[in-house]
């Protein structure tokens, strides 16, 4: 079907009449439901029995035909993981936390047949003396702002039209229709949104170049090899809400004049390859991916292409090589991919976040979206944020937080009363950031500066218990698996170090351990091809930064402070 | 999975990917989704299957053994009935992955990357599953298991070995 801007407002004001109850305002709400109960149906609920959770519940309504009473819908992620599987009834946003399956009945006697929350099951902190708090007034949803992840746990993300109800593919329409590419290249560079895959390269400015480098034919890639260890970002706006990521691209198409787009996910993520599916489909049956978008002459197909278990394939050239249907393995550049990308023409590859982001600049302009953030990283960052922490969970600050709110505050400090030792950022690319620079915002260049980096988003917050340069061995490990061995200063860099690092934990390091490592350090950053090598050594030097008397006590005293590398636990092992 | 069946059911399956490859042949770049589906069917890449894929797609066969060897999807002996997976991501290294795995390897008598000589059982490990709020966590056939301990996994694993041992061998479970 051909889709037209009076047959989407039509979507979006019938789709938006039966949502009055998730809290969005309708002139003519026409829902007739008392209680509407959203289920978290992303990866980690689901593993947790949400599908069950809800089955069940539906089961409840049919039996006592109360099918337009109470409305049941599957969302994407609410970002308390920790507390999965998440239940949230509205109005009211009552969150319910780790349910088992039997628990729904008591939910759907108590509350929704008798108006009476179940205390028990009800989050603890969301209770008060004369109530409970909504899900978004909790602590772990204080400082947060969502962008990227605006309609996660509102929609289901199966369905194009509950998209549509909350403005999508209206920032597709006023860029076909309303702005040429100038127009909406200029207001992605003006907002200043910087690459989210962890690079921070100014979007726009990518833009720009691919759609100035001459050629016919042109490709869009979302780069959704979140490879990363300790990151779920990606994975999570993909599970919850698809069709900002398939809006984006297509506007990125329009923009730099390509009409073919491919997805490259991770294996590993099935449920977000079917449900970027399924919303593909549906994009194509409502006419706003395919031929003659809004009936402007434009076109653009969207495939999904599969990735392998290559952490190397996050690095754009070798990401090119593997939809290619070759190895994996990165070249040097120049030549960009702006110029010579997928199949030798001009392509332009984001990471998901980044695309999240474009829909709401398009609608809300580049002034709204420099609102939050600073000066030179504005708007928000998704973070996976794991570990010996809390609150576990997905969440999305202005950028500028600093990393001690997130830990102490949205993050709800360590458990079990440990002390708090570092955050891992970055993955095998970042680094570990002590105590002693809590106080540091998170943005691209204040991480950058302190010797780690922004990466994806991933945040592993370890305590007292990890020893330091065992995570360094655990990362250098993980790089020597992951090096493609296409360049000697990797392939073989990365390998020695790993040496003097298992060397160090198990009580044979000695004088030159340290010496050595920093000085393979500095020759893997500065020869190796690629990003993966240029970084490979950050695990490393970070950790000599924040924690060398670590590795001090290891070489000299043989003796793991934190008692973890077991050929040095006969010696004394904790400080205590 | 297939990777345990008599000749005639191989041929019939060998039948049904010559028919997938037939219809995804002409796009551009199918290298990758050939071999997923081959990994799929399959349970491992074999090498007269490398062969089918080669002929079909027009690719040297040394660039078809080339790609199944980078990437850690693709395998080259067969994944048991039951594929055991740990993760191995930082969340779930610093939670005790590395507990669980010894557990496995102990009690299924196999090392990571391994399949038990009767075809039931498979272990590896994986790079993070992005399910690091359940950390640490295993898959059993994709399916994941989260928050788990070593009294866990032995549960785990003596249920495992109680379903696949005590069943037949069957052609059923692809």
């Amino acid at each position: 079907m051909s889709m037209t801007f009076k047959k989407l407002k039509e979507i979006r004001e019938e789709t938006l009449n039966r949502m009055n109850l998730r809290g969005f305002p309708s002139d003519k709400p026409n829902a007739p439901y008392r209680w509407s109960v959203a289920i978290c149906m992303e990866t980690s609920c689901m593993s947790s029995k949400s599908p069950q959770i809800k089955q069940r519940l539906l089961d409840l309504i049919v039996r006592d035909g109360k099918e337009n009473e109470i409305e049941v819908v599957g969302t994407g992620c609410f970002g308390l993981c920790e507390a999965g599987p998440i239940v949230i009834v509205r109005p009211g946003d009552t969150f319910y936390y780790r349910l088992n399956v039997e628990d729904i009945d008591r939910i759907y006697e108590s509350h929704l047949l008798g108006g009476e929350p179940v205390r028990d099951l009800i989050y603890p902190e969301s209770i008060t003396e004369d109530g409970y708090l909504s899900y978004f007034e909790i602590p772990f949803m204080a400082h947060q702002e969502r962008v990227a992840l605006r309609s996660s746990g509102h929609i289901d993300p199966e369905d194009i039209r509950e998209y549509i109800a909350l403005g999508g593919y209206e920032a597709l329409y006023k860029a076909l229709v309303e702005m040429t590419p100038d127009d909406v290249i200029d207001v992605i560079t003006e907002s200043g949104l910087r690459g989210r895959g962890g690079g921070g390269f100014i979007t726009g400015r990518k833009w720009r170049a691919t759609q100035a480098s001459p050629g016919d034919e042109k490709f869009i890639i979302c780069n959704a090899d979140e490879g990363e260890p300790g990151a779920f970002m990606d994975r999570s706006i993909l599970e919850g809400d698809p069709h900002s990521v398939i809006e984006a691209m297509t506007i990125a198409g329009y923009a730099i004049g390509s009409d073919q787009g491919y997805v490259y996910v991770r294996a590993e993520y099935p449920i977000a390859v079917e449900r970027l599916e399924k919303a593909i489909g549906q994009a194509n049956d409502l006419g706003l991916l395919g031929a003659n978008i809004f009936g402007t002459g434009f076109s653009f197909n969207l495939e999904i292409r599969l990735g392998a278990g290559a952490f190397v394939c996050g690095e754009t050239t070798a990401l090119a090589a593997s939809i290619e249907g070759r190895r994996g393995m990165p070249r040097s550049r120049p030549p960009y991919s702006a110029d010579k990308g997928l199949w030798g023409k001009p392509t332009m590859i984001n990471n998901v976040e980044t695309f999240a982001n474009v829909p709401y600049i398009i609608l809300n302009g580049a002034e709204a979206f420099k609102k939050v953030g600073t000066e030179n990283s504005p708007g928000t960052k998704v973070l996976a944020l794991s570990g010996k922490i809390k609150n576990v969970g997905l969440v999305e600050i202005p950028m500028g937080t600093t990393l001690r709110q997130l830990v102490e505050e949205i993050g709800g400090g360590i458990p079990n009363g440990k002390a708090f030792k570092a955050v891992q950022t970055g993955g095998p690319s970042g680094g570990c950031i002590g105590p002693e620079l809590l106080d540091t915002p998170i943005d691209f260049d204040r991480l950058a500066e302190i010797g780690s980096m922004m990466g994806p988003g991933g945040m592993i917050v370890l305590d007292e218990d990890v020893c330091a340069v065992d995570v360094a061995r655990f990362y250098m490990d993980f790089i020597v698996d992951e090096s493609c061995g296409k360049c000697t200063p990797c392939r073989e860099g990365t390998k020695r170090m790993l040496e003097i690092l298992i060397d160090i934990t198990e009580g044979r390091g000695d004088e030159t351990s340290i010496p050595r490592l920093e000085r393979l350090a500095r020759t893997t950053e500065l020869a190796s091809l690629c990003g993966l090598g240029q970084t490979a050594a950050n695990p490393i030097l970070s950790t000599l930064k924040s924690f060398r008397d670590e590795y001090e006590a290891h070489i000299k005293e043989k003796r793991c402070p934190a008692g973890v590398c077991k050929a040095l636990t006969n010696n004394l092992t904790k400080d205590d | 999975m297939v990777s345990h069946i008599n000749s005639e059911e191989r041929q019939k399956e060998i039948a049904a990917f010559e028919r997938d490859l037939e219809r995804i042949k002409d796009g551009r770049g199918m290298l990758m989704l050939a071999l997923h589906l081959a990994q799929n069917r399959f349970g491992y890449v074999p090498s007269d299957v490398q062969r089918i894929i080669a002929d079909t797609l027009k690719v040297p066969l040394s660039t078809v053994y080339g790609v199944v060897t980078f990437y850690s999807r693709f395998t080259l002996i067969p994944r048991g009935r039951c594929d055991l997976s740990i993760c191995t991501g930082t969340t779930c290294y610093i939670q005790g992955a590395e507990e669980l795995l010894k557990e496995a390897e102990e009690t299924l008598g196999i090392k990571d990357g391994e399949t038990s000589p009767d075809g039931n059982f498979s272990l590896s490990t994986t790079r993070c599953v992005g399910a690091c709020s359940l950390a640490p966590v295993v898959t059993v056939n994709g399916e994941v298991h989260g928050r788990m301990t070593v009294q866990e996994m032995k549960k785990l694993l003596a249920d495992l070995k109680k379903q696949y041992l005590s069943q037949p061998e069957s052609n059923e479970d692809k």
